[in-house]
Order: structure tokens, then C-alpha cells, then sequence
């Protein structure tokens, strides 16, 4: 435990940043994650990184995806409407398959909202944000020291698959310090890089058993074309419906079938739950101090989180389900991955929800009354 | 004290430095190998208005992250002990300085008044070290951490060339609880 | 010639390209193969960057590492590349709309970090992907699909613009005068800091129908005739040059580039994180 250094959540984000190789990161100053960028702005020329200040969220997210097409490990951090203003760009880095992590520190919404208050809104803004259908992962850290691991694993999420991967972080863990044990020298992933003659010729070519490309960065002479527009092997645009057909369901199924290699979930106490407590985030804090009172007061309570928020874990959700009583819910919004919920559980067992949109935190006090109570809607 | 935790609150108008007091017994308690969970409000009181730092420290590790109960408060300014004295339990400890007067609701609270902002003033010539005073205070009163752990807590935190100015502040914050 | 170059930097397997007959881009993306050719450059350090639009599907056609990015967002995604790889030479191709309307911001912010990008602008005076809408460049009185009463905004002149906000090198050049616009262009490209050539092309589809400018040829004639290059506007006077469009440099200064800067930041900053707090 000696080892351990105060850290803040959003300081933490970019330390894991660093040690997972990041050495691009361009954003626009937005509450309650400018700690990301002031960080960044601070470490990076010390590691022979670079740091951008753009003119605006829209820029910020299009320089991230040109430093990675030159094959540079990079990052953008951002809030809500600042996540708004990104969508079309992150669209850009699915279809096109070029890695990088984009961090939202949610606050309370919509618009401008409560900018210094804590929310978890953006949730579904996380999968569906930009137009289309398209892949997500999104990962959510619930202590500062996730704030690290978890931004590692997304720049290994992010090289290894090929896709933007967001870090769903919320203003009560991007402002909170802990002490932290950070881990020592780790070994990040690196974005899948294929020699073979076929793959040089057609950069978009997926080799037998691969599930993403294996173009070489920008600058090394291998001259490939990238493009948003439906492309063929050859990263060339083609109107050809069964081309749209194939990229599309390839960039859909390599999140899906991967989905054990992706989805990770924190279980609390579930064994022998009666009640099982569906949280994440930093709202997760709070669901398991009423999980340590529930059990307290001699209330059979668990905690279920999801660690890996899109996809949503529900598999491992659905098996618990049948071993509950009731499930509840707890989320800082009014009900967005209730939905999900309610999805994986198919109806096996009770389901409620407990939400807040007042920009105040969810208190362990409210989520054990929920959890006594049995309320089935929360709203 | 709830699950052995102690809930510290600190208040005062923004610029006084009460943030940074919080964020300098966190990190002592993190160098005693405590645990700690430390957050401030932010927005346009931090610039200006009220201004609250909160820190929790235990001896085990912390679920909820935010002050639910505090064991302790510090105010600086009138305007933030009106605010944040309300829901003070009994028997919390409550530090103020000496130019305000508690309100009726710390009846059942220990509530001590020290000469914070003046001992900055007059022991080091700079009124803005008396978010340091505050720290050597609070810290000899709870006895959170060693003397020499709160000692390099602060030299991590100020400012370089202000290492000597802040090291009297302590001196003279610990001084004011025998 | 034309032939060789564009064995050497064409992708031939995507021509012919789909740009309407007697449209000038690709004069233009010729002229700016031909600046690259003339100036030796290492064919693997040169990334073609666009945005969305006519202009912009000149990427696919060129034999380089290319990227066909998202509307108004070249210039942006240009930054990136150039910071994360300050070797590269980074060319941007963008039209009137990508780079003065929805990319406006995003160009004027480039031209004041002074970062080292040259853009040029195939700029046709109108929306022609879309279909002939109004343009930034729209001259005053012309008209468009969205102004059926004729255009009432005055138009950006992008070089005067660019240079307004700080871009160290900026120019304008055109579809007829190929020879000068392949100059300016690879003055822009040997220019150390941000570098623009606003280029005049011709849209006989849209613009030319739209504004009865004539065909291809007519509006070919119209720039032989009235854009003129600077060493020739010298000779002229100011009545002969009335009504004329000059083709030449409009700014050229020597103004710290941004990834130099950067690279000086680096040394900076470890200096003062060695020589302790």
C-alpha cells in the first residue's frame, strides 16, 4: 500500500493514457473534464508527445482520428455537449477503422444544462450518439484507480478492434482524488499490422481468421486510401449494396462476437442476493455503501456493475436474474439503462428503477429506501 | 464516527484555499496509508462565493465518496458556516475562525473558535496562508496523520520559493491547539 | 507529360473520374500532381488530405497515402496528422464550401498557428455535389438552386481571408493559368508555415448553367481573359485592371510554424521538469 499517490480521477485518465502509449491528445476546454486536457498539456511534451488545444470539440475529435491515421496513439476527453458535437467525427473513426479514445465526463444535462453537476445522461448518447448503425464499446470507471486501468484497456480495446472506444466516466469519479496504486510497467496493445502481399494490395482486406484491417500508419509507404463513404478491400467508395452490406455487418460482429474478450462486470455480494443492485459509474459508490448498510440492517442485497457499459453485459445479467428476486436499477438519469436491463432480464424477475435528473447525487440513504421498499418504478 | 470514518467538511469564500487544505490532508492520509475520498464543489461559488472542500479519511477502504455525515467542519467566512452549519450532527467538531459566531444549530457541537486568519496575518505577514494554519489546526486537533506526514504534504502542494512561509503557517496552526 | 504523370501518381484504376465534362478539377488536382513532380518530393511523405464535396474526391484518384474525410473537417483532421508526424507533407483539397463555410473556423484557426499545411482550394463558386446551392464565393447577384432571386450575400475572397487571420503564405490561382497556379502551388508546399492557394475552377454543370456563363470553353475563355498573373498586372494600370482578378501571392511572411514551435516546447519543457520544480 506504500506505493500509493493522491491522485485526481481526471489526472489519473491521462496517466493511464500515457503508460498505454498515447502521445496525441487534442480538446477544447469544457467543465467537468478540462483537468483531462490541462493534464495532458503538461505530461505530454515530456514523454516527446504532442497536445492541441483546437478551436472546438468538432476539430478536436477530426485532428485525434488524422494523428491516428499517422499512427500515433491519441485522445480527446470532452462533456456533453461537447460529446454532442463529436458524434459525426466518431461515426468517422468506426466506419474508417482507425483507433482512439474519447472520454466523456458526463454532467448534467440537456443543453448546457447544470455544467458542474453530476449526471450519467449521456448514457445512451454513448451508444447511439452518431448516426447509423455502428459498433460501440464503452467503459465506465467507478475509483480513480479504474480511471486509469480502464483508459489502458480502452487504447487496448481501441488498437486491438480497430474502433473509437469511450471512456464513460461522470463528474463525481473525474473530480474525486484517492489514493491509488498505480500499476508498474505494463505492456499496451498495438493496432493488428499485417505484412502479407494481399493485405498491401487491398488495405481493408480482412485476413482469414482476423476481424479488423491491417493498414500500416500514414507516412510508410503503403498508399491506401481512407474514406467515410462505403468502401470495398481497396478502401475505395463503391455504391455496391452487398460491399455496404458486408463492411457494415463485419464492423457490427466484430464487437459481438468478441463480446466475451470485451465485457467486463464487477459483482458485490450477488451470491446469495435477494435484491441485486444494477449500478455504474460513481453512482456504483453509492449502490454499494446501500449494498454494506442492506446487509447491515439484514437485507439480502448485491450489487451488479457493469464495468464494459456497452456492450451491455447481458449475459452475465440475464444468469443472475434468474437467482433474484428483484432487480433495481440505479442510474443518474431518468431511466436509460433501465431499458437494457429489462432487455437482458426478459422478464425473470421484478424489475425496478431509481433515477435522479435534479443534478444532485443518488445517496446510499435513497437507493437502501429503494431497495426496502420494493418500489417498482422509482420515477 | 460512522464506520470509523472521519467526514471532514471545509468551507469558506473562494480563494481562501480551502480546496487545497482539503486536498493536503488527503494527501497525508494517503502517505499514513489511510484511505481517503476527497471532492470540492465547483462552478461559480469556487470563484468567488462559498466554497466547500470535502474529505473523507478512514482505516478502511471507502464505498460512498461524498460527505454524508460530516465529524468535522471548518469555516472561514460567516456567509459559510450560515450555509453549511445546518445538518452539523451532534457532537461533530466544528473549527471557526474567531471573527464569526455560531449560529444556534452547533449548540451540540464542539465548536472551537481560533484566531485563523489572524495568526496567518501576524505570523507570516500573508493572510493567504491561512488555509495552512487551518491544516496544522485541524490536523493536531484530529490527530490524522504525523507531524512530519502533514509536513510533506504541504511542501508537496505550495508553490516552489513558499516552502518556508508555509512551514511557519503549520508551526503556527499546530500551535493553536494545545 | 500528362501521361507520365499520371502513371506516377494516379491511381488509373479509379479513372475515368466523376467529374462532369469540362469541369476543372481535374486541371487542378493535374496541377497540383505536377507542383509534387517538380519538387521532388518522397512520394511516402506526402498525405492528401479532404474534406466532403467535388473537390474533395480528388483524394481517391491520387496515388499517395489519401483521406477522404468528413465535410468542412480536412483542414482539422490535417492538423492532426502534421502534429503526430511533423515529416509528413500534408495537402489538403478542399472546395469554397468545405473550406469557407462549414470548415471556416477550422481554416482560419490553421492559418493563425501557422501550421505547415498547404490547401488548395478547388473553388467553384457553388455547392456542385449537392446539386448547385449558393456558395461562400457566390458572387453577389448570381444565382443558385437556393437563390432563385439571385445570391444577396457578399461573397469571401478566401486568400484575403486566410491571410486576414494570419496565414503565412496565401495566393490565388486558377483552371487556365496552369502554369502560374502550379507555381503558386509549389511555392505554397516549399512555404515552411500555412500556405493556401485559393484556385478558381470552372462548374459549367452547375454555376455556368445556373449564371449563363457559357460551356466549359467560355468559362475557360473567361478566365484566360480576366484573371491575370501578377508579373503581367504589373505592366498594367489601374483602369486596365479594373474588373480583373490578379493571380499571384497575396501574403508571404516568415512567421514561426506551430510543429517547429512544438518542437521547441518539447526541449523547453523537459528542461525545466530536469532542472527540478
Amino acid at each position: 500500500m506504500s506505493k500509493r499517490v493522491l491522485l485526481q480521477g481526471n489526472e489519473a485518465v491521462v496517466e493511464g493514457a500515457l503508460a498505454a502509449g498515447m502521445r496525441f491528445f487534442a480538446g477544447y476546454p469544457i467543465t467537468p473534464s478540462t483537468e483531462i486536457a490541462e493534464q495532458a498539456s503538461l505530461r505530454l511534451p515530456l514523454c516527446d508527445g504532442h497536445f492541441i488545444q483546437m478551436e472546438d470539440e468538432i476539430s478536436s475529435m477530426a485532428a485525434v482520428i488524422g494523428a491516428s491515421a499517422a499512427g500515433v496513439k491519441s485522445m480527446t476527453a470532452t462533456s456533453g455537449p461537447g460529446f454532442s458535437l463529436k458524434q459525426e467525427n466518431i461515426g468517422y473513426a468506426c466506419l474508417s477503422e482507425i483507433p482512439c479514445v474519447i472520454v466523456d465526463v458526463q454532467r448534467s444535462g440537456p443543453s448546457t444544462g447544470l455544467p458542474t453537476s453530476p449526471s450519467q445522461g449521456d448514457y445512451m448518447q454513448a451508444r447511439w450518439g452518431t448516426h447509423g448503425d455502428h459498433p460501440v464499446i464503452a467503459l465506465s470507471p467507478s475509483s480513480v484507480g479504474e480511471c486509469y486501468t480502464l483508459t489502458v484497456r480502452a487504447f487496448d480495446l481501441s488498437e486491438k478492434y480497430r474502433t473509437p472506444v469511450i471512456l464513460l466516466m461522470d463528474e463525481i469519479i473525474g473530480h474525486l482524488r484517492e489514493g491509488v496504486e498505480l500499476p508498474g510497467k505494463i505492456t499496451p496493445a498495438e493496432r493488428p499490422v499485417y505484412e502479407d502481399p494481399e493485405c498491401l494490395r487491398h488495405p481493408y482486406h480482412i485476413p482469414e481468421g482476423a476481424w479488423v484491417p491491417g493498414m500500416k500508419p500514414f507516412g510508410q509507404g503503403e498508399f491506401y486510401n481512407v474514406t467515410g463513404l462505403i468502401h470495398d478491400e481497396e478502401g475505395f467508395p463503391t455504391n455496391s449494396n452487398e460491399a455496404a452490406r458486408r463492411l457494415v455487418r463485419r464492423l457490427l460482429d466484430k464487437i459481438e462476437k468478441n463480446y466475451d474478450d470485451i465485457v467486463t462486470v464487477e459483482e458485490f455480494m450477488t451470491e446469495d442476493a435477494d435484491t441485486l443492485i444494477v449500478c455504474f459509474g460513481g453512482t456504483a459508490r453509492a449502490a454499494k455503501e446501500a449494498v454494506l448498510e442492506a446487509r447491515a440492517a439484514g437485507v439480502r442485497a448485491g450489487l451488479f456493475r457493469p464495468v464494459t457499459v456497452w456492450p451491455f453485459p447481458e449475459k452475465e445479467l440475464f444468469a443472475l436474474s434468474g437467482r433474484v428476486k428483484r432487480i433495481l436499477t440505479v442510474e443518474h438519469n431518468d431511466g436509460q439503462m433501465a431499458r437494457e436491463v429489462e432487455r437482458a432480464v426478459r422478464g425473470r424477475c421484478e424489475t425496478a428503477f431509481l433515477g435522479k435528473i435534479d443534478g444532485s447525487v443518488i445517496t446510499p440513504r435513497e437507493i437502501l429506501e429503494a431497495v426496502k421498499e420494493g418500489r417498482r418504478n422509482g420515477k | 464516527m460512522k464506520n470509523g470514518q472521519m467526514q471532514l467538511r471545509l468551507t469558506g469564500s473562494g480563494g481562501q484555499g480551502v480546496i487545497l487544505a482539503s486536498v493536503i490532508l488527503a494527501e497525508a492520509a494517503v502517505m499514513a496509508d489511510k484511505y481517503t475520498a476527497q471532492s470540492q464543489s465547483y462552478g461559480p461559488e469556487a470563484r468567488g462565493g462559498s466554497c466547500k472542500a470535502e474529505c473523507i479519511i478512514s482505516d478502511a477502504p471507502i464505498a460512498f465518496t461524498k460527505v454524508t455525515v460530516p465529524t468535522f467542519l471548518l469555516a472561514l467566512t460567516q456567509k459559510a458556516l450560515d450555509t453549511y452549519a445546518p445538518g452539523i450532527p451532534e457532537g461533530a467538531t466544528v473549527v471557526i475562525d474567531e471573527s464569526l459566531s455560531a449560529p444556534e444549530c452547533l449548540k451540540n457541537a464542539r465548536v472551537l473558535a481560533l484566531p485563523i486568519l489572524r495568526t496567518a496575518k501576524e505570523k507570516t505577514g500573508k493572510a493567504f496562508t491561512a488555509n495552512i494554519v487551518a491544516v496544522g489546526a485541524i490536523n493536531r486537533l484530529l490527530k490524522i496523520v504525523s507531524a512530519e506526514a502533514i509536513e510533506k504534504a504541504v511542501l508537496m502542494h505550495v508553490p516552489a520559493g513558499s516552502e518556508s512561509i508555509n512551514m511557519a503557517a503549520l508551526r503556527a496552526g499546530e500551535e493553536l491547539v494545545s | 507529360m500528362a501521361s507520365e504523370l499520371i502513371g506516377k501518381y494516379m491511381r488509373e484504376d479509379k479513372l475515368p473520374h466523376i467529374w462532369c465534362p469540362g469541369c476543372g478539377n481535374g486541371i487542378l488536382m493535374r496541377d497540383v500532381a505536377q507542383a509534387i513532380d517538380d519538387l521532388g518530393l518522397d512520394k511516402r511523405k506526402v498525405v492528401i488530405v479532404s474534406g466532403i464535396g467535388c473537390s474533395s474526391r480528388a483524394a481517391g484518384y491520387m496515388d499517395f497515402n489519401t483521406i477522404h474525410t468528413t465535410h468542412g473537417r480536412a483542414i482539422a483532421f490535417a492538423t492532426g496528422i502534421k502534429m503526430a508526424n511533423p515529416s509528413l507533407e500534408v495537402i489538403v483539397i478542399t472546395g469554397d464550401g468545405d473550406a469557407s463555410a462549414i470548415g471556416g473556423n477550422h481554416l482560419i484557426h490553421a492559418a493563425r498557428r501557422n501550421i505547415g499545411l498547404t490547401v488548395v482550394v478547388f473553388n467553384n463558386s457553388i455547392y456542385g455535389m449537392t446539386g448547385g446551392q449558393y456558395s461562400p464565393t457566390t458572387p453577389r447577384g448570381d444565382y443558385g438552386t437556393t437563390a432563385p432571386y439571385g445570391n444577396i450575400d457578399r461573397p469571401f475572397d478566401i486568400a484575403q481571408l486566410a491571410a486576414g487571420a494570419g496565414a503565412s503564405f496565401a495566393a490565388r490561382g486558377d483552371a487556365y493559368h496552369v502554369q502560374k497556379t502550379v507555381d503558386l502551388i509549389k511555392k505554397g508546399i516549399a512555404h515552411k508555415g500555412f500556405a493556401i492557394i485559393d484556385c478558381l475552377t470552372v462548374c459549367p454543370t452547375y454555376y455556368g448553367r445556373k449564371n449563363k456563363k457559357g460551356g466549359a470553353v467560355e468559362m475557360m475563355k473567361f478566365q484566360k481573359e480576366n484573371f491575370i498573373p501578377e508579373e503581367i498586372a504589373a505592366r498594367m494600370t489601374s483602369e486596365q485592371l479594373a474588373g480583373k482578378r490578379v493571380l499571384g501571392v497575396v501574403a508571404n511572411n516568415d512567421y514561426p510554424e506551430l510543429t517547429e514551435e512544438y518542437a521547441a516546447l518539447i526541449a523547453r519543457a523537459k528542461e525545466r521538469a530536469g532542472g527540478g520544480k
